[in-house]
């Protein structure tokens, strides 16, 4: 049984191809305007990336497509919409399956979801409504430092001793570019302003997980997932180790394949016994 | 799970929390409601519950005209006729 996952977020889209339990491939792009193209685009991707570990398949060869994401509504191939809410769960539990909160920091959005032993929401917050603590927000930073965005992680925890480290008291992220970039007029190194704005993203993200009840294991998906100075100063806020899997990006996606494979093992189920 | 529905605004807090772990999808909301913002789905879990419809999230501050009116105008109310007490409102 060969299943899918599109997760068309707002900055990146992701696909997973599920065979039975084990990934045949997947892919990684950013969403580009026209929802049905970009996840046709995702799809080719991670077709060709099957294709490249020795499963050659075609989209006509997927028992079932689940859609999950801002774009999922306007998935052409997709049987089935789910929320992302939901499948970052189920996707979470498929990687670590002793989870029970998990904070996903995506391209627009963040939220934080407590969930039960078989991956089912029992509560979750979600900040969409301003771009604190997410993606964006790093993407903005980077552009503005005219640094990389994978460095900023790597840089953050690099602090300058002789110079102290900033506190961004401003949460919104347009104020808060304005207060990074007079601290770097004054002479701050870029490492230490860095620093000081993962620490606030951290503390900004800590209130959401508090909300939902903080409870081990805990573990961290999305875009930011990858950003080191952020994951490392919200395990010391929360006080817990985050578990992060190989691409933190996909986990959206994967849960959406979990779903479809499901739902497809119902429905052959139901088949099955009308035909009897 | 515990879904609240709705928004807050600088007049206040509109929300509809309907427990969806406890629904059985009966549709007794549906009957009541005078605005029609209730409906029967399935959710992500393949059991029919009570959820707000979508296109009307965004709308239930003005069109529910919250407990105590909607009591007083047709007598019964979506938290009242809930078998299971699991709907609540916040206005």
């Amino acid at each position: 049984m060969i299943t899918a996952g599109v997760d068309i977020g707002s900055l990146s889209a992701d696909v997973v191809i599920l065979k039975d339990n084990e990934i045949l491939g997947y892919s990684v792009i950013r969403t580009g305007p026209d929802s049905a193209q970009t996840a046709q685009a995702a799809m080719d991707v991670a077709l060709e990336d099957a294709g490249s570990k020795g499963n050659d398949l075609k989209i006509e060869d997927m028992d079932y497509i689940v859609s999950t994401g801002y774009g999922r509504v306007i998935v052409p191939f997709a049987e089935k919409n789910i929320t992302e809410i939901s499948c970052h769960a189920k996707g979470a539990n498929w990687f670590f399956p002793g989870v029970r909160t998990i904070l996903d920091m995506g391209g627009q959005d963040c939220k934080a979801i407590k969930c039960d032993e078989t991956g089912k929401v029992k509560k979750f917050h979600m900040n969409d409504k301003c771009a604190a603590g997410t993606g964006r927000s790093m993407e903005v930073m980077a552009d503005l430092l005219n640094i990389k965005l994978e460095e900023i992680g790597p840089l953050s925890l690099h602090i300058k001793e002789e110079h102290e480290v900033p506190v961004i008291s401003t949460i919104c992220v347009i104020f808060a570019k304005s207060e990074v970039l007079s601290l770097v007029r004054k002479g701050l190194p870029v490492e230490n302003v860095l620093a000081g704005l993962c620490e606030a993203t951290a503390k900004r993200v800590k209130t959401q997980i508090n909300v939902v009840g903080a409870e081990d294991e805990f573990v961290i998906s999305g875009g930011i997932a990858k950003n080191k100075g952020v994951v490392e100063r919200v395990e010391e806020l929360v006080n817990m180790k985050a578990q992060i899997c190989f691409e933190p990006q996909i986990v959206g996606a994967l849960g959406a394949a979990v779903f479809a494979r499901e739902r497809y093992e119902k429905q052959m189920e139901k088949e099955a016994t009308a035909q009897t | 799970m515990l879904v609240h529905y709705g928004y807050t605004d600088a007049s206040g807090d509109y929300r509809i929390s309907i427990d969806q772990d406890v629904c059985d999808g009966c549709g007794k909301c549906v009957d009541v409601c005078p605005e029609e913002l209730f409906m029967i789905e399935e959710d992500d879990y393949d059991r029919e519950v009570a959820m707000i419809k979508d296109d009307l999230i965004r709308q239930i501050g003005y069109r529910c005209p919250g407990y105590q009116r909607c009591k007083d105008k047709i007598g019964e109310t979506c938290q009242e006729v809930c078998p299971h007490d699991i709907i609540s409102l916040t206005w």
